[in-house]
């Protein structure tokens, strides 16, 4: 369905650095992005999807560093790019909707000029009449009607702010929109119409998505394939649609019975027993296997890598797969 | 790898690239990056004693001023002369016989800054101590009581806020004819505690909206002990970076009052001792050493104290304690090619 | 140590009894000045609903319904301008002193974030032996540890002497959020307010939480109040729902009617919303969800008017009154 690939992400590792401890957040995991493609990120806190957001987004922060791993956007080694490559990389190529963004749009300015400046400062030729142009057609296209370009964003609720972000993530037209829980702030009903705009736009627009949320459920209606984090590694890639039919991986499994659902008799699920490790004190092998109810003897010696399997045309990192 | 990807939808990954840029191994990372785990006699301390412990300059500024306080502790037994007596002739040069020279009316400098520092010292700490506590308990009830209470004592903190101790003191030692270090640790104590008092309440009020506090109160605890156990331990270090401040702020005032004549010439302190260089026309004539001395221990004592509260702020902020890793990061990014703009 | 435990799994109470009571409850604040332009924000409008032992009620509602205004009326953090709350049959606007205090023991409440409701400063054993030492005059000298230790183990906390010097940022959420629960228990209350005790939990603890408090609803009786913006979650740990929307209750329901049978648009509306992995999105339906409409004194008609599609006119000028639409299933809604 989707062939060409946009994003090759290659054992990615990224550490956060103590002061007296180093911390590997994201242990070298690889995956690929399509065109076209909403390719989702699950796991819990914690187990190291939003700092592989920011990562391939390049906005890593102290105390946390990338010390590993190639990410090609393109083919263009996205890690080794200067101040100018990457001022056009983000925005024009990638561009970002974070769960925060809608408390981070500056309050003081018109939302008209906050998504103005993107496209000013990346499309000077447009000019200033050129830009507002566009600002009135990208507040169209999420919903915002035109009248409102001038109000202040304390004047909009939270989920018409996120409706800007994404107003702004979309302005210069990028390929790649990288969305950490961009809906996970706001109420279901609202969640709900935020996504469906977004489907209707990718469809629209054709660009790709990097969605990551800890709502499997979500995660499962809005991407085609899921990658699955524990503890900072990916332990299974697979379809959307076979994550919950189909899990390979136990934890993916544990995880999609971690939901209640809303029909069906109501019975007592169990969840996962215990708590996701600390980084600092990782166990020895498969690092779910303290939690994982079909552990073996060879989990907790050896680490299992991620495998492609035909059987479920997926990935999973799994020794009870082989 | 372009077999795997006609096998299914799904590109399989590590073993079928090459791996451009292997990240190290933690331990090798480690050792690039300098980090070393912390020797056992300091992980037994709280958190946040560890890391000013670990800062080098709220460390040497702790020495600094443990050098101070010491040497002015035991200036009765260090002193070579009296300081208040003449001990020689006037502004004998420094050398064997007086180690820092004498003054003007021939007392021994370095006995005079011995004991100057006793006092200074002294009154810098008192005065900068009861401020803080002055501003910690009206603070916190100003924040913990809110409504009246709150606007009550903000008003007042705002009196202590524009009251300038320079005019009180005038005031004050134009009644009691010169005005003792005492009195003026004491209006420097009474003047001072604005700040403390604003930026306490503040943090009360931080503190006060956790959830905690609520679930301590719904537990039905007394309110003293709401605030004696719940808030105050949870800003300690904003308490000891206020209390260093206000002790700063105590030993410039002092000296400066001093220095311009409104303290007791009899006493001896840094800042008299810089009012005497002053009046006997010290440099003018050559005499540096009178008034280098006592100018440089309060500077250096300043700095001291500066340094502490680097260590201190280090304590409230991941920001700056991650900073002291920046340096070494920025070296392993441009060891690899990679630009370091993000900085 | 064994005596303690045992103590723990005594029901408190007979199921089935109503413990408290909610009959009609208004809750208001001023916002804005106070001289001119003030706002009376109706947080409740005439709210009544009951706790009953050995029972679960979930509040369902977005962020702004005032469903945690009503757990900390309850919690006595705030009293109604209209309206009574009576705990087995006392008014509670009406208790001070030692009566106060007891009620605050038989009331306890689990907050939402673990990271702010336990003190940082302050170690595990320090949270449990307070509530001890002001409500358990029965329980003095090594006693105090003993019950502490089996209050952790209790919660699932193993083992328990490993945890009691521990300060909380040493432990996960989830170890938080059953220390915070582990508090509540210690003074062996009668109600548990539990106002949305896993929305910052990892999604793989949720469950682990919501089991245990189950368990404890269900040996000791408890009556809870569940207050969730999640119907699934709702479903799972309540026999009772509760929809509320800008401070009205537009439906009641045992869990399975609501979501089964929604008749309220609004809960038809929320039902709906919920992510549900076996279907993908459509972006055919034209929805548009406009916000909560702030609700004050002076507010008239149905809350909902503005993004109901059955709205007419009689719905913009009165607030109808609960039908029964089944047993025990009562709906606000004229078009009913």
């Amino acid at each position: 369905m989707f062939s060409e690939t946009l994003m090759e992400v290659r054992n990615l590792t990224v550490d956060y650095v103590g002061e007296t401890s180093i911390a590997r957040a994201v242990n070298g995991i690889s995956f690929d992005i399509r065109k076209g493609e909403a390719f989702g990120l699950a796991g819990e806190s914690g187990c190291g999807k939003s700092t592989v957001a920011f990562a391939l987004a390049r906005l890593t922060r102290l105390p946390g560093l990338v010390s590993g791993g190639t990410v090609r956007f393109e083919g263009h080694d996205v890690l080794q790019f200067s101040k100018a490559r990457l001022k056009a990389y983000r925005w024009r190529e990638t561009s970002f909707v974070f769960q925060s963004a809608m408390n981070a749009l500056n309050p003081v300015i018109t939302v008209a000029e906050q998504i103005m400046d993107v496209i000013e400062t990346h499309q000077p030729q447009l000019g200033k009449r050129g830009a507002r142009a566009r600002a009135v057609e990208m507040f169209e296209l999420v919903g915002i009607p035109s009248q409102r370009l001038d109000d202040f964003p304390h004047q909009f609720s939270g989920g018409m702010r996120q409706r800007i972000c994404i107003a702004i993530a979309l302005a210069l037209n990028p390929k790649l929109i990288i969305m950490d829980e961009p809906t996970t702030a706001l109420d279901v009903v609202v969640q709900r119409d935020i996504i469906e705009q977004i489907v209707e736009l990718k469809s629209r627009l054709g660009f790709s998505v990097l969605f990551i949320t800890h709502d499997l459920g979500l995660m499962i209606e809005f991407c085609d394939r899921i990658g699955v984090m524990y503890s900072g590694e990916l332990v299974e890639v697979a379809a959307a649609s076979s994550i919950l039919t189909a899990p390979q991986h136990p934890y993916t499994r544990a995880l999609g019975n971690s939901f209640p659902p809303l029909t069906g008799p109501r019975r007592r699920l169990e969840g996962i027993a215990g708590s996701p490790p600390d980084l600092r004190a990782l166990p020895q092998g498969c690092r779910f296997s303290p939690r994982c109810s079909r552990a073996m003897d060879v989990c907790t010696q050896v680490a299992p890598p991620l495998k492609y399997y035909p059987q479920s045309q997926g990935q999973a990192a799994c020794h009870l797969l082989q | 790898m372009s077999e795997l990807t006609e096998s299914g939808p799904f590109i399989a990954t590590q073993q079928s690239v090459t791996n451009g840029n292997p990240a190290p191994t933690l331990d090798a990372l480690m050792g690039e990056l300098k980090i070393k785990r912390r020797p056992g006699f300091l992980r037994r301390f709280p958190s946040g004693v560890q890391t000013f412990l670990t800062n080098g300059k709220g460390v040497a500024g702790l020495i600094i001023l443990t050098v101070f306080v010491v040497m002015a502790a035991l200036a009765p037994l260090l002193s070579p002369y009296d300081p208040y007596r003449r001990a020689g002739k006037p502004h004998v040069q420094p050398g064997v016989e007086h180690f820092l020279g004498t003054s003007r009316q021939g007392k021994d400098i370095f006995s005079q800054l011995l004991e100057g520092g006793r006092t200074s010292l002294t009154v810098g700490f008192i005065a900068g101590i009861s401020a803080t506590l002055i501003g910690l308990a009206v603070g916190i009830s100003a924040g913990y009581f809110g409504g009246k209470v709150d606007e009550v004592l903000t008003f007042f903190v705002n009196v202590a806020l524009v009251l300038p101790a320079l005019p009180l003191i005038i005031v004050l030692a134009s009644f009691v004819e010169e005005a003792s270090p005492t009195i003026i640790g004491l209006v420097l104590a009474f003047t001072g505690w604005g700040w403390s008092a604003r930026t306490i309440r503040t943090q009360t009020l931080s503190i006060k909206s956790r959830e905690f506090v609520l679930a301590a109160e719904l537990m039905g605890e007394k309110k003293w002990r709401i605030i004696v156990r719940e808030i105050l331990p949870n800003m300690s270090s904003f308490v000891v970076g206020g209390a260093v401040l206000a002790t700063i702020y105590g030993i410039l005032a002092e000296a400066a009052l001093e220095f311009i004549g409104l303290g007791s010439p009899s006493s001896v302190t840094w800042g008299t001792m810089l009012y005497w260089a002053q009046r006997s026309q010290s440099l003018q004539t050559g005499a540096w050493w009178e008034v280098w001395p006592p100018a440089v221990a309060i500077m250096v004592t300043g700095a001291a104290l500066v340094l502490i509260n680097f260590g201190v702020d280090e304590i409230t902020s991941p920001q700056l304690r991650a900073a002291r890793l920046g340096g070494r990061i920025k070296k392993f990014l441009k060891r690899r090619g990679r630009s370091v703009d993000v900085f | 140590m064994s005596l303690a435990a045992v103590n723990l799994e005594t029901p408190v109470l007979p199921a089935g009894r109503t413990v408290v009571e909610m009959d009609n409850v208004t809750a208001e604040f001023v916002l804005g000045g106070a001289f001119f332009g003030q706002v009376v924000l109706r947080a409740l409008s005439g709210v009544s609903l009951k706790l009953v032992s050995g029972r679960a009620l979930a509040l369902v509602g977005e962020s702004g319904s005032g469903k945690s205004t009503c757990a900390r009326m309850l919690a006595r953090v705030y009293s109604p301008q209209k309206g009574r709350i009576t705990f087995e049959g006392e008014d509670i606007s009406a208790f001070k002193g030692r009566r106060l205090e007891r009620y605050r023991s038989d009331v306890q409440m689990v907050f939402q974030d673990p990271f702010g409701s336990l003190n940082p400063v302050q170690t595990i054993g320090y949270h449990l032996e307070r509530p001890i030492r002001l409500h358990r005059p029965d329980l003095r000298g090594a006693a105090v540890n003993a019950e502490m230790l089996a209050l952790l183990d209790r919660v699932g906390l193993k083992p328990a002497a490993d945890y009691l010097a521990r300060r909380p940022h040493e432990l996960s959420g989830g170890q938080r959020q059953r220390v915070a629960i582990a508090r509540a228990l210690s003074v062996q209350p009668m109600v548990l307010l539990a106002d949305e005790p896993t929305s910052m939990l990892d999604v793989s603890v949720r469950l682990g939480i919501l089991n245990l408090l189950e368990d404890m609803k269900v040996q000791r009786n408890l009556a809870a109040l569940y207050i969730t913006h999640d119907i699934a979650t709702a479903r799972y740990f309540a026999e009772d729902t509760a929809v509320l929307y800008a401070g009205h209750l537009v439906e009641q329901a045992p869990s399975e009617a609501i979501t089964e049978r929604p008749q309220h648009p609004y809960t038809q509306l929320l039902i709906e919303a919920v992510p549900n992995p076996a279907r993908k999105i459509s972006t055919t339906r034209t929805r548009r969800a406009t916000d909560i409409p702030l609700w004050t004194n002076k507010s008239v008609g149905c809350p909902f008017v503005s993004r109901c599609p059955r709205v007419s006119a009689i719905c913009k000028q009165v607030m109808p009154e609960p039908v029964f639409v089944g047993a025990a299933h009562s709906v606000r809604c004229h078009h009913i």
